[in-house]
Order: structure tokens, then sequence, then C-alpha cells
């Protein structure tokens, strides 16, 4: 019984932390973008007077999704166009589940680790949930009975292959570096001390993988600059039959994905929920300096370290997404294909060698 | 393109340099104003109907009519703005002044907004400067064609702008408008 609740727990943990990340995005990145435009942004929405910055937006942006016409196409697949914003939706949502929030915790004479779904293989588990995401989108492309909505699909599908190719190869240094696909694994590897003082995150180890898999991330998300499969201004994309909620949902797909790549930048190269130099029973400094401090709140400062991180990543992401113009199709199957691949397979040997000469035994 | 330039990592991380300088200068400077000093912005927006920007003073705005001194129109129907409106909006009738000093007074001055083009040559024509496009008022509308005509009295009723071109008479409400 107790196990049930535990796991419970977790699941509802990370499920709500997820949820309500992705849903306020919708009001950081109106009010990022307005304040780097030297805009105030959305702050028309209140209740009772209270205006609280536009935090009340979402809210009233998800009122007004869920009263419109869900509008049907004469030609659409019903059941796929139904079903399509679904998958997006699900995909995204569970793909955080193998990230790790904290380091264990004792409960009630158990060592519970921090982390939804504890899995060997955590690290394929995110990104094929992430890949699986493209078959919403493919799917509302299809069955729209829309060439613009099938072009859109079609650019999703290719985008995601190839950004998953690059993710894929760019990871390899990583888990080559820290010997294993579990995401927790990887990040207490990241605990461990570079010369005495310099935490071994994987953005030291590995800075060449940290900017590929950032930019083939950020491709994964379909946010521009690599949003053909949208591409308000050429053909508007998958979407383009949708209304309502149906339409909200993709978005939040969106989003979702967002926080999914901020996750998982923060656990393979920001060192997850590792504190520079806290340990187990409180900090212990290179200098000699130590606090000690107890397990309880060793644990709520990882978590909260670990929600920093995710935070400031996704103000990073948003400032790319509002700073970079969009590549053009073409630009992004190059840039993926003939940049991203060849310099993630040169990473690996680069990473092979280096281990080779200067790793463990 | 040179070689740097095709690399484009250089050129993005200049440019998340600069928006992420625009995004932290104007977070502080929105603190700033937050704590308590006004004079610190850190947008340039103005927000309509609760600020104003000031109007310039040649600003064409709603028309009103101009009055004597003794509460009449000075408008004496000559209908030169009438022939000179290129829109065809203005509708006067006239008739006797009760003065017999001043021959004519208009009885109607009908302008029909939803027509009006606001090119101000009513009131470059107008000889004895009876209409004038100083109100300051820009924000008149109506749910229907009717409601976007403008009789003498509402006219008349009119105030020129203040200073900064704020309006000191209250916006016409047309009669569709009502609750």
């Amino acid at each position: 019984m107790t196990d049930v609740g535990i796991a419970f727990g977790r699941v509802l943990f990370v499920m709500l932390f997820v949820l309500n990340l992705g849903g306020l995005l919708t009001w950081v990145e109106r009010k990022q973008s307005a304040i780097m435009q030297d805009r105030i942004g959305a702050n028309r929405a209140s209740i009772l007077g209270l205006r609280l910055w536009g935090l009340f937006h979402p809210l009233a942006d998800a009122i007004k999704m869920l009263t419109k016409e869900e509008f049907y196409p004469a030609r659409a697949d019903r059941v796929l166009f139904s079903l399509a914003p679904f998958v997006s939706v699900f995909c995204a949502l569970v793909a955080f589940a193998s990230i790790p929030f904290g380091d264990t915790l004792p409960i009630a004479g158990r060592e519970v680790p921090l982390q939804a779904l504890t899995f060997n293989v955590g690290l394929l588990y995110v990104f094929a949930m992430l890949s699986l995401g493209v078959y919403g989108v493919m799917m509302a492309g299809w069955s729209s009975a829309n060439n613009y909505a099938l072009l859109g699909g079609q650019r999703a599908a290719a985008l995601m292959i190839t950004a998953e190719v690059a993710i894929g190869a760019s990871i390899v240094g990583v888990v080559m570096v820290y010997g294993s696909l579990n995401l927790m694994d990887i990040v207490r590897g990241q605990g461990a001390l570079l010369g005495g003082w310099l935490p071994m995150w994987g953005i030291v180890t590995q800075p060449l993988a940290f900017v590929l898999f950032l930019t083939a991330g950020i491709a994964a998300t379909k946010r521009i600059p690599f949003d053909m499969p949208e591409g308000e201004s050429e053909i508007i994309g998958y979407f383009v039959e949708y209304s309502g909620m149906k339409f909200g949902l993709f978005v939040m797909a969106d989003l979702l994905e967002t926080v999914v790549i901020a996750g998982m930048t923060v656990s393979l190269f920001l060192g997850g929920w590792q504190v520079p130099y806290l340990g187990h029973d409180g900090f212990a400094f290179p200098w000699g300096a130590a606090v000690p401090l107890s397990p309880l709140l060793v644990a709520l400062i990882q978590v909260a370290a670990f929600m920093l991180k995710v935070v400031v990543m996704i103000w990073f992401l948003m400032l790319i997404r509002w700073t970079l113009p969009r590549f053009r199709y073409d630009q992004a199957m190059r840039l993926g294909w003939i940049g991203l691949f060849p310099l993630s397979i040169a990473n690996i040997v680069l990473t092979g060698g280096a281990l080779l000469l200067w790793g463990p035994r | 393109m040179k070689p740097v330039q095709r690399v484009y990592l250089r050129e993005v991380v200049a440019g998340l340099a600069l928006t992420a300088r625009h995004f932290f200068a104007n977070l502080g400077r929105h603190l700033v104003h937050a704590l308590g000093r006004k004079k610190s912005r850190g947008a340039v927006t103005i927000q309509y109907p609760e600020e104003r920007r000031p109007y310039a003073p040649r600003l064409r705005s709603l028309h009103r009519l101009v009055r004597r001194e003794d509460g009449s129109p000075r408008c004496v129907a000559c209908m030169m703005c009438e022939t000179v409106c290129p829109a065809h909006c203005i509708y006067i009738v006239a008739g006797e002044h009760p003065n017999p000093e001043i021959e004519k007074v208009c009885e109607e001055f009908t302008i029909d907004l939803g027509k009006c083009v606001f090119c101000g040559y009513c009131v470059e024509a107008c000889p004895e400067d009876a209409i004038r496009m100083d109100t300051g008022i820009l924000e008149f509308s109506s749910y229907s064609r009717g409601g976007m005509i403008y009789t003498r009295e509402m006219l008349l009723a009119l105030e020129p702008a203040g200073p900064d071109g704020t309006p000191r008479s209250p916006v016409p409400i047309p009669a569709d408008r009502r609750p």
C-alpha cells in the first residue's frame, strides 16, 4: 500500500510539475517576448480588478478555447482528426517521466528515487516518446484533407527524423562518458569532481554535444527557428483545420516538449539535480570547509536546484525562440544532415579517443 | 559569405546577447518602476484607453460648429463646405437668422461621419471660421449607419480639445449605442 502511495506521489509530482509549467509557459512566452521587445505584453485579463501581470491570461485562453466551435472539415477522417491532438499531448506529457528530479529520499524505511519512472533505458524512453509525438502531427496533417496540412505533417516528419538522428548521435558521447543509459546514473555521475574542484557536468565533459543536442532539441520541439511544420507565413501547417481546444492542445504539446527538452538538457549537461559540492550529508567544499545538512534538507535543495535549472533552461529556449528567424525548409535539412549529424559522429570519435587516453580503465 | 557567418553559431550568440541585454535592462527598469521610481520605464507601450499620447495641434479630429456670443451657430449657410466636400457628407438647410444684421443661419447642419474622409477641406473653405476639427475626439463608432450621422445640435455642443489634445467634451454617443 505504501509502495502504491509513493509511486502515485512520484507520478503526480512530475505530472503536476510538467502540466503547470506547460500551462504557465503561454504566460512566460508572452511576457518574456514583450520584455525583450520593449513592450508590456498581455495584461488585461482581470478577476475582480486583480490583474497580476497578466497571469490570468492562460485561464482566459483556456475558457475561450473550450467554448469555441469545434470544426470538422467535410472530408476529414473524423476519428484520426480527433485523435491527433491527444496523441501529440500524451507523448509530450509522458516523456518527462524518466527524468530524475532529485536523488533518493528516505520515506518509511525505503530509499525512494525521485523520478516518476525508474528505468534502465530512461534516456531512450524520453526520445522514443518525443519522436512518437510526431505521429500526432502527421495524423493531423493526413486526416485534415487539406493540402497545406498534409505538407505541414510531412515537414514535421522530415524534421523529426533529422532532429532525432542528430539527438541520438550527440548523446552517445554523454552515454560513453557516464557509462549508462539510466538518467539517474548519468546525473549521479555528474556529481563527481574533475581535478578535485570542477563539477563533472555534461557541459564540461561534452561541450560540443551540448551545442548539438540543444540545436537538435529545439528542432524536435517544432518551434521557431525550426517551425517549418507550422510556417504560418508559407503554409499554415498541420493544424490549419483545427479550432478550439484541439488547436490549443497542439500548442500545448509544443510547450510541453519545450519543458521536456529543457529537462533533458539539464539532466544530461547541466548536472540535473546536482548542486556543486553538495553531497548526501551537506556541502563539502574543495577548500576544506563543510556545512553539514540533514538528508531531507539536501533532497529539498536538490529538487529546488533541478526546478531552477529547468526554468532557466526554458528561459534560454524562449530567448532563442524570440531571437532567431525561421530556417527555410532546405536550410534546416542541410543543417541537420550535413551539419549536426557529422559533427555528432566526430564528437563520438573524439570522446572515444579522450576516454582511451585519460578515461577510467 | 564569410566562413564565420556560414557556421552561423557566432551570429546566433551575438543575436542572443542583444535580445538578452534588452531583456535584463527592461526587466531592471520594470523592477525599479515597481519599487517606486515612476520615471523608469521598461517599455515604450502607451496603455491606450487609460493613457493617451499627446495629439498634435494640427490633428484633424471630430468636427464641431463654433458658436457666436449669443449661442447661435456662426455658420451663415453659405454652402462652401458642402460644395468643397469631396465625400459629399455635409447637408445644410439654410434659414433666417433672428438678428437682421445676419443674413442666414443653418437650420440643419448634418455630417454623415460614415462618409467623411477627414480631409479638413470644410475647415479650410469656411469664410466664417464656423466649423473646426479640433475636438480631439477620435473614438466615435456605431453599430449602424444611422448612428454615424451627427446633427447640428450634437456638433454645437462640442468643445475644443485642451492642451495635449485631450478632449474636453464627452464623446457623443449615437442613439443606437445607449444601453
